[in-house]
């Protein structure tokens, strides 16, 4: 292969001449510009970039791409975006989704390319609400959550998407938020770089019905000591100075919070986004409480594992590497194929 | 001893047995070597959803019946006239339906105290005289066999397991039948275990000979070729013929072909077959589910592949949001409906029609699709590459109706020559279409197929976003203007409603009919066969059969009007009756039977002639 020639493309050219109709204020404004921004970095020529996406206020998102894109039906755009990518692998098959669209109505596509390592850079906006259709919880809400579908309080307990995803047997599992356009890119970037499905939960704001759902992450007076900023290769601490830390105690199961004067630096442990056994990232991704307290975010994990896309395409490949004939000629003869008779 | 060789015409075969006896695989053997022979054939399994129940049982039984002659059928055949019956239960199933004095042939070992009592035998009716209308041959099937393969290294389980063979091995000396066929077989079949190879051919010639030396048999029959137009034939059911169909449907259109597919039964085995054809560069997906099969499917054929899904009923009304959906895309897809009898799970191994309503009106909003049925098994291939057709050119969904009937029945097919199948190539879009020479365009029709451009990501230039929101004329953007949307639908449906589809041909040899019969899909055998009877006792009647129910041929309304009475037999409540009774204002007569089964040519022959006599 001859090295690809830098296409010198800007945010500009990923911006399509739709005009962009989410709420003054909404998260999903910043979103789309973060990545327009960050999509001239991949190189990757707008005609081979295909966003995908369902139904909700996130799944607006392709409309304001200018590269190709499709707003499907609800819930079903892992589907949709598994037959496109799977039968074109030179394509960059974006999915944009919400947390209505993608854990309750689409959750079995959304576990099942994960399951399949579908070479989709899946994005799932998590604003914890259901917007368009105006205010009623979603799988993401906490319990007790108070809208116009459940006046006395939301019954039902949320799914943790990060969990979520690592049960679905994801290779790549990160969170990034809205706002905070450096980090949100940083993420994107490891999930373009990874081979399979790249699970991205984006927390989101919705001001409208939801408003200041993560202002503990975003509050320059909390965000230090609610966020535990996962980095490849560092000891987990974070808050002002570090003065907090993620260790594994013994004869645990999973991972706690400590104060970092309290434990030895050699029990501080160290990120490591590829362990193979998702019971670590799915440590990290236990660690926040009801109040984002120690909601990590960053790359929980990203291991090395063979996408579905390229597993079928191997198989087309030896399969199509036996034939000799034209497609006529083969035809001819899985028609003439098994028991035959002439008749003269 | 030589036996008396007895002519016929034709003659109709059931093996019964419990759904261990391998009576299918007896079935497809007899038939194929009864292919080699050059018969025409017509055959109809029959078989539980259960994979094994309960062994010796009446829901247990499965079957397979096959008629063969020596001219060209259009049927299974109504009635047997010769019943293998392995077991009581297969006995107890299958003896309504033989006329008097058809040959029963049972496995005697298997009348057992026992087995009579699990179906309900007081006392054997190889006993008492129960069946003394029949031509009974009793036979230790098993015990032979067994004792046939006494000096085989396997065990007594798979020496009783080879009794089939032995019966098929009767069976086809009974009928004169080429057998090397099933040689070849068995030693495909038993490749891994040459001890089996050798046991099941063992069992075959025994049953053979036996049938040459038992004076019970006193008689050999002989069936002699149909005379059928020259050329390679294969027998082949509707499901291998659909999936040869969307093969080469690939080939000629020069596209992958992409099935997304969920397991259910009776569609399944088109996903079986169509995954050994990757080197056609056909990839199938088993998906998650119905709905991501047919998604997954919609995503390909955005792609540029010819997108096809597989199912059956209860699968479509899954996939209905999804059709819907590429209804507004404008993108070509295939969907597959093998029909069985429903609704809800229903009976899912048995036939019936009644997805016409759902395939031509089971969406939200106006969506319209275009709807074919095949009307025979080797006729799904013709179909799968019309459904293709139709969906390629016109950028469309188009659901394919085929059923359980035609999907297991088999038949001689006579092979097409590749070189005559239809050209099914395409034109992707390139460049832009605008007035303009820079602007796309992604719903600026073509004038005549009404089709939008096929636009496939990877082409630089024409990036564009579609969804399933209404969308501007031309331009594809988002659109709620009243009158926009007005166009939309009415062009949706003129895009259906307008493609050129073949008249409908009537068939009324005598050329003074004054019934017509109107049929769609698997019912055309039967109604051949019935309109056949009459006309052999000098009873003018005509036929006509849809292939084409969305939209369907110009001509139709021109020709029902021409009749006196239109009769319409469906295996349903009267579905098609309803459209055309809308459509165009016609009282037809509708004729409905809803028993999971085929109609048989002598019951709908009674029906008819009621009609003719009132006209």
């Amino acid at each position: 292969m001859s090295e690809p020639v830098a296409l010198k493309l800007t945010a500009k050219d990923f911006k399509s001449d739709q005009e962009v109709r989410w709420c003054p204020g909404c998260g999903d404004y910043a979103i789309l510009a973060a990545i327009q921004q960050f999509m001239p970095e991949l190189n990757i020529p707008r005609e081979r970039t295909v966003f995908v996406s369902g139904i909700g206020c996130s799944s607006r998102f392709p409309y304001y791409m200018n590269t190709y894109g499709m707003h499907s039906i609800h819930g079903r755009a892992p589907a949709i975006a598994t037959g496109l990518s799977v039968s074109r692998p030179d394509l960059s098959v974006w999915v944009v989704t919400g947390d209505g669209d993608a854990l309750s109505i689409g959750g079995n596509h959304l576990i099942h390319a994960l399951r399949r390592n579908v070479n989709l850079k899946i994005l799932l906006f998590n604003n914890r609400i259901y917007g368009l259709t105006k205010g009623q919880y979603s799988p993401t809400s906490e319990v007790g959550k108070i809208t116009k579908s459940t006046p006395a309080g939301s019954a039902d307990a949320p799914f943790n998407p990060i969990s979520l995803a690592l049960g679905a047997e994801a290779s790549f599992v990160g969170r990034t938020i809205d706002s905070d356009r450096k980090h949100l890119q940083s993420v994107l970037r490891a999930a373009a770089e990874h081979q399979g499905s790249a699970f991205v939960e984006i927390y989101q704001n919705c001001n409208i019905f939801n408003d200041g759902a993560f202002d503990q992450l975003k509050d320059p007076t909390t965000r230090d000591d609610y966020l535990i900023r996962l980095e490849h290769g560092q000891p987990i601490t974070f808050g002002a100075d570090g003065r907090f830390c993620v260790v594994h105690p013994p004869g645990g199961f999973g991972l706690e919070v400590r104060e970092t004067s309290s434990v030895r630096p050699e029990e501080i442990v160290v990120h490591d986004a590829t362990v193979t056994d998702p019971a670590y990232a799915f440590a990290l991704s236990r660690l926040p409480g009801l109040d984002l307290r120690n909601t990590p975010i960053g790359v929980f994990r990203s291991v090395d594992r063979p996408s579905y896309d390229s597993v079928v395409q191997s198989q087309l490949a030896a399969a199509k590497a036996e034939v000799t004939e034209t497609p006529e000629q083969q035809l001819a003869g899985l028609l003439g194929s098994g028991d035959t008779w002439t008749i003269l | 001893m030589t036996k008396q060789i007895r002519q016929l015409d034709r003659v109709v075969i059931r093996f019964a047995g419990d759904s261990g006896d391998g009576m299918q695989l007896t079935g497809d053997r007899f038939t194929s070597e009864t292919a080699q022979l050059g018969n025409d054939i017509s055959t109809l399994p029959n078989f539980p959803a259960e994979i094994r129940a309960p062994a010796g049982t009446l829901p247990g039984v499965s079957s397979f019946q096959v008629h063969f002659a020596d001219y060209d059928i259009l049927t299974p055949g109504d009635a047997p006239n010769v019943l293998v019956a392995m077991n009581p239960a297969a006995l107890k199933a299958n003896l309504a339906d033989l006329p008097r004095g058809a040959d029963i042939i049972v496995n005697t070992d298997e009348f057992t105290k026992r087995n009579l009592t699990k179906v309900g035998y007081q006392t054997s009716p190889l006993d008492d005289d129960s069946l003394a209308g029949y031509v009974v041959h009793p036979v230790a099937l098993t015990s032979m066999t067994v004792g046939a393969l006494a000096a085989y290294q396997v065990s007594k389980k798979d020496a009783e397991r080879s009794k089939n063979m032995f019966a098929l091995g009767l069976l086809s000396w009974m009928y004169s039948r080429p057998y090397e066929s099933t040689l070849r077989f068995l030693e495909r079949k038993f490749a891994a275990r040459p001890e089996l190879v050798a046991a099941n051919v063992a069992a075959f010639k025994a049953g053979w000979n036996f049938g040459e030396t038992t004076e019970d048999f006193a008689v050999r029959y002989e069936v002699k070729p149909a005379k059928m137009h020259p050329g390679t034939y294969r027998n082949i059911t509707g499901n291998a013929a659909l999936s040869l169909g969307l093969v080469a449907a690939g080939v000629r259109s020069g596209l992958p072909v992409f099935l997304g597919a969920y397991p259910i039964t009776p569609a399944s085995d088109i996903l079986h077959e169509l995954s050994k054809h990757k080197r056609f560069g056909v990839l199938t997906m088993q998906a998650e589910d119905e709905i991501a099969a047919v998604g997954a499917a919609l995503g390909a054929s955005y792609g540029g592949s010819l997108g096809v899904t597989t199912t059956s009923g209860p699968g479509v009304a899954l996939k209905s949001e999804t059709i819907s959906l590429a209804v507004a895309l404008e993108l070509p897809l295939v969907i597959v409906d093998v029909q069985r009898a429903g609704p809800s799970t229903g009976m899912p191994t048995k036939t019936e029609q009644a997805d016409l309503n759902m395939a031509l009106y089971g969406r939200h909003g106006e969506a319209p699709v275009a709807v074919i049925a095949p009307k025979s098994p080797s006729d799904c291939f013709f179909a799968a590459l019309e459904a293709a057709r139709i969906a390629l050119t016109y950028r469309t969904p188009v659901i394919l109706l085929s059923d359980n009937y035609v999907a297991n029945g088999s038949e001689p097919w006579l092979l097409p020559d590749v070189e005559s199948l239809p050209d099914l190539r395409v034109e992707f879009a390139t460049r832009p279409n605008g007035d303009d020479g820079t602007t796309f365009l992604p719903y600026l029709r073509d004038p005549e197929t009404l089709a939008r451009p096929w636009a496939i990501p990877g082409t630089a230039g024409l990036e564009h976003r579609i969804g399933g929101l209404e969308k501007a004329d031309k331009t594809g953007d988002i659109s709620y203007d009243p009158a926009n949307h007005d166009f939309m639908v009415r062009t949706r449906a003129a895009r259906i409603e307008t493609i050129p589809v073949p008249d409908i041909e009537v068939e009324d040899p005598d050329g003074d009919a004054r019934v017509l019969v109107l049929g769609w899909g698997s019912t055309y055998g039967p109604i051949g066969a019935a309109c056949r009877g009459l006309r052999q006792r000098g009873l003018s009647i005509a036929q006509a059969h849809l292939r084409h129910l969305a939209p369907m041929p110009a001509n139709l309304g021109e020709v029902l009007r021409s009749y006196d009475k239109v009769v319409i037999p469906e295996m349903n409540l009267g579905q098609l009756a309803h459209v055309i009774r809308a459509r165009y204002l016609v009282d037809a007569i509708s004729y409905n039977q809803v028993r999971g089964l085929p109609f048989t040519a002598a019951e709908l022959e009674t029906t008819l002639e009621e009609v003719l006599k009132n006209v």
